[in-house]
């Protein structure tokens, strides 16, 4: 037993110092996974037991080489995105026609008379505003007349006074 | 090479491929995909497997380049403080009072050391790899990586004999 532990001993030490083969370290972790180890040497338990417990992890997801899975996948995005696009256009199918072409004899012709009452409305607006100036002149003219008036009334007001006198 | 054969190559050292991207980063999930990404570049470029010598130790150092890429994006994007390799006993403390027990503590303590001695620890005393084979792994000769491992397990060894103390009081 002092003699094992002798050994394990002066391997420790070539161990931490990185000189220990891979025989020698079997050996280390043969002795600190048994139960008998000295008190003095227990700390390097969990260290071998660490070591030991790791190389037991395993992969255990599938070796992602299937192309044909890889290719339904590019397929399936295609097919996304073909989706994808096809909720862009189809709102706009149910909008009906889009150019004049498309409306029936009827509607064009609704259409250009709409257009022109519209070209003639905007040409009235402009004769409008021109004409605006015109009545500015005119509600000149009525306020001078208005004041006329008010002379008129004085006037008649003092007409009115003589009378009476 | 027929699906068969590059899964009959890959398989006795695909959990190895996957066990050092774990010690890299960390979470089994990101460790999972990344494996799944490995392997499928190595499917990829299954032609040219036919003329390596040594498959496995070629997928090893692809696996530690991609994960080590795959930490500095992600350091990159989170802008996160890399995480410094200073010894601080109250948090070691506190690091072990979340582990469930004493073996799990040992996962943290590896969690704490530098990528490249966690990569050596891996590879030396989890896979088992002699010296040549992880100095051709890693593109290192054996001495800095005698030095490096030596390192690491004095790390080890001196967090598992403190947090021992501290139990004993």
């Amino acid at each position: 037993m002092d003699m094992v532990l002798n050994n394990i001993e002066k391997l420790i030490e070539k161990y931490n110092n990185a000189e220990t083969t891979l025989k020698e370290e079997a050996q280390l972790k043969a002795y600190f996974l048994s139960d008998d180890v000295a008190a003095h040497l227990e700390h390097y338990k969990p260290m071998f037991q660490y070591f030991s417990e790791s190389k037991k992890e395993q992969y255990t997801k599938d070796v992602p080489l299937n192309t044909k899975k890889t290719k339904l996948y590019q397929w399936i995005s295609v097919a996304a995105v073909a989706v994808l696009m096809l909720g862009i256009f189809i709102p706009n199918w149910d909008r009906g026609p889009k150019t004049l072409a498309d409306y029936s004899p009827e509607e064009q012709e609704m259409y250009l008379e709409a257009k022109q009452a519209l070209a003639m409305l905007s040409s009235n607006l402009n004769d409008g505003v021109s004409s605006f100036k015109v009545m500015e002149l005119a509600s000149d003219s009525f306020s001078a007349g208005l004041e006329k008036a008010n002379h008129i009334t004085e006037f008649s007001k003092s007409t009115n006074k003589l009378l009476k006198n | 090479m027929k699906q068969a054969d590059f899964v009959n190559i890959v398989m006795p050292f695909k959990d190895k491929v996957f066990r050092l991207a774990k010690r890299l980063l960390v979470s089994r999930e990101e460790a999972e995909d990344a494996t799944q990404e490995i392997l499928l570049k190595l499917w990829k470029n299954n032609k040219k497997i036919e003329d390596y010598k040594n498959v496995e130790a070629f997928s090893m150092t692809m696996t530690k380049n991609f994960c080590l890429d795959r930490l500095k994006s992600k350091q990159a994007q989170n802008l996160k403080i890399v995480h410094s390799n200073y010894t601080d006993s109250n948090s070691s403390l506190q690091k072990q009072v979340e582990a469930k027990d004493s073996v799990d503590w040992v996962s943290k303590i590896m969690e704490d050391l530098p990528e490249q001695q966690k990569i050596i620890v891996q590879l030396r005393d989890i896979e088992e790899y002699d010296f040549a084979e992880i100095a051709k792994m890693l593109d290192m000769n054996e001495t800095a990586i005698r030095v490096n491992l030596s390192r690491a397990r004095k790390t080890i060894r001196e967090k598992l004999t403190n947090t021992h103390g501290y139990g004993i009081k």
